[in-house]
């Protein structure tokens, strides 16, 4: 039960991009197709699971045993990139087909506030490892929600008439203020 | 002559916020109030300041292969740096931002400021350039906090200008930050009469 209502807050109530406004670039930026915005949601469930398992095991295992938990910041961003690398490589070789889908994607990730953010948060919340992997998964599967919802929301914003100082940036901006009210509506306020 | 022209184009011509359009998640996350606002405008002001003197400092140094890792740790050193002063002497803003000081690491105006400017000129010309990007910055989240918070809560800076019971509360939450920016950008295209 405990583990359901995790998963439900964390894809759900808080939202990482509507809520907490984590991950907003690539969420207006690969935002145009539901295609793209599939295939960048796929990467960043993949990425962000690895990275928190890794995260997690470096701060309890490594950090706190030599005390330098003030460390936290450059050791994880290191390892995010070194991952996002490495998970680059290692699908170039093995997966091809995953390559193809996932591949424009994960260079983009590495500066994606998302990953960086779910792994200080887990530590913040003292989670375990099992907690915080699914924690993970859950906040991704919300940024690709999200994400796909928004995607599709654009997609038939592309063939209407906006006025000219609204076009571009300001039309999606308040196009996903209007999603982030529907998403308030899961919390309850008022 | 010389150094005016970087700290302006960073103010006014590119503003990070409502031109080049960077930096988004403080921009919407953190602008809950005028204060809040301008606390993160101020922290990403003086680690952009510090990254892009040192980065243009050592530009000689650093080899064109792996330059973006050491981008990087230099930021990230900063932030730190940041993160343990703030916690030491404004612990109540440091309570409010939470988060996102330590994801000013991945703010892209950061990197893209060492990359696009420092990587490429002086130690002071960085250094102006830094300065007048973070008050860009720090101006244009100042401005929509004051909008939300006015709107919101009826206040600026704390100041009551009508009873609170009035206000909106919605742009406080999370749909008001992304309505306002929207709307600014929206008027401030306007102004500036893209197309």
């Amino acid at each position: 039960m405990r583990i359901f209502l995790l998963i439900i807050s964390a894809i759900l109530v808080n939202n990482i991009v509507l809520a907490q406004f984590l991950g907003i670039c690539p969420f207006l930026g690969v935002s145009k197709k539901i295609d793209t915005a599939l295939g960048m949601s796929a990467a960043v469930v993949f990425v962000m699971l690895i990275a928190t398992i890794c995260t997690w095991l470096i701060y309890t295992y490594i950090l706190i045993p030599l005390q330098v938990e003030y460390l936290q910041t450059i050791s994880y961003i290191l390892v995010i990139a070194f991952l996002v690398q490495m998970v680059d490589i290692i699908l170039k070789k093995t997966s091809p087909s995953l390559y193809q889908a996932l591949g424009v994607f994960l260079p983009l990730i590495t500066t994606n506030c998302t990953i960086l953010g779910v792994a200080i948060m887990v530590i913040q919340k003292n989670m375990n490892l099992l907690d915080s992997s699914i924690f993970a998964i859950a906040t991704s599967l919300g940024f690709g929600l999200a994400l796909v919802l928004f995607a599709g929301i654009r997609e038939q914003l592309a063939l209407t008439k906006i006025p000219d100082g609204m076009k571009g940036m300001p039309i999606a901006l308040v196009t996903a203020g209007l999603l982030a009210m529907a998403f308030m509506g899961f919390s309850g306020v008022c | 002559m010389n150094y005016i022209k970087p700290f302006v184009n960073g103010l006014i011509k590119e503003n990070p916020t409502f031109v080049l359009m960077l930096g988004m998640c403080p921009t919407l996350g953190t602008t809950t109030s005028a204060l809040n606002g301008m606390g993160m405008g101020l922290a990403t002001m003086a680690v952009l300041i510090c990254t892009n003197t040192l980065i243009s400092a050592l530009k000689k140094l650093i080899p064109d292969a792996v330059r973006i890792p050491c981008y990087i740790v230099v930021i990230a050193a900063f932030v730190t740096i940041l993160e343990m002063f703030m916690k030491a002497y404004v612990p109540a803003i440091y309570a409010t931002l939470g988060l996102f000081i330590p994801l000013i690491v991945v703010n892209c105006i950061v990197l893209g400021r060492a990359e696009a400017f420092a990587a490429k000129n002086n130690p002071f010309a960085s250094f102006m350039d830094g300065l007048g990007i973070g008050l860009g910055f720090t101006c244009a989240l100042t401005i929509i906090g004051a909008v939300r918070e006015f709107l919101g809560t009826g206040c600026i800076f704390g100041t009551t200008v009508f009873p609170e019971r009035f206000g909106i509360l919605i742009f406080v939450l999370a749909p008001g930050a992304f309505l306002t920016l929207g709307y600014l950008i929206a008027i401030i295209n306007k102004i500036r009469g893209v197309k």
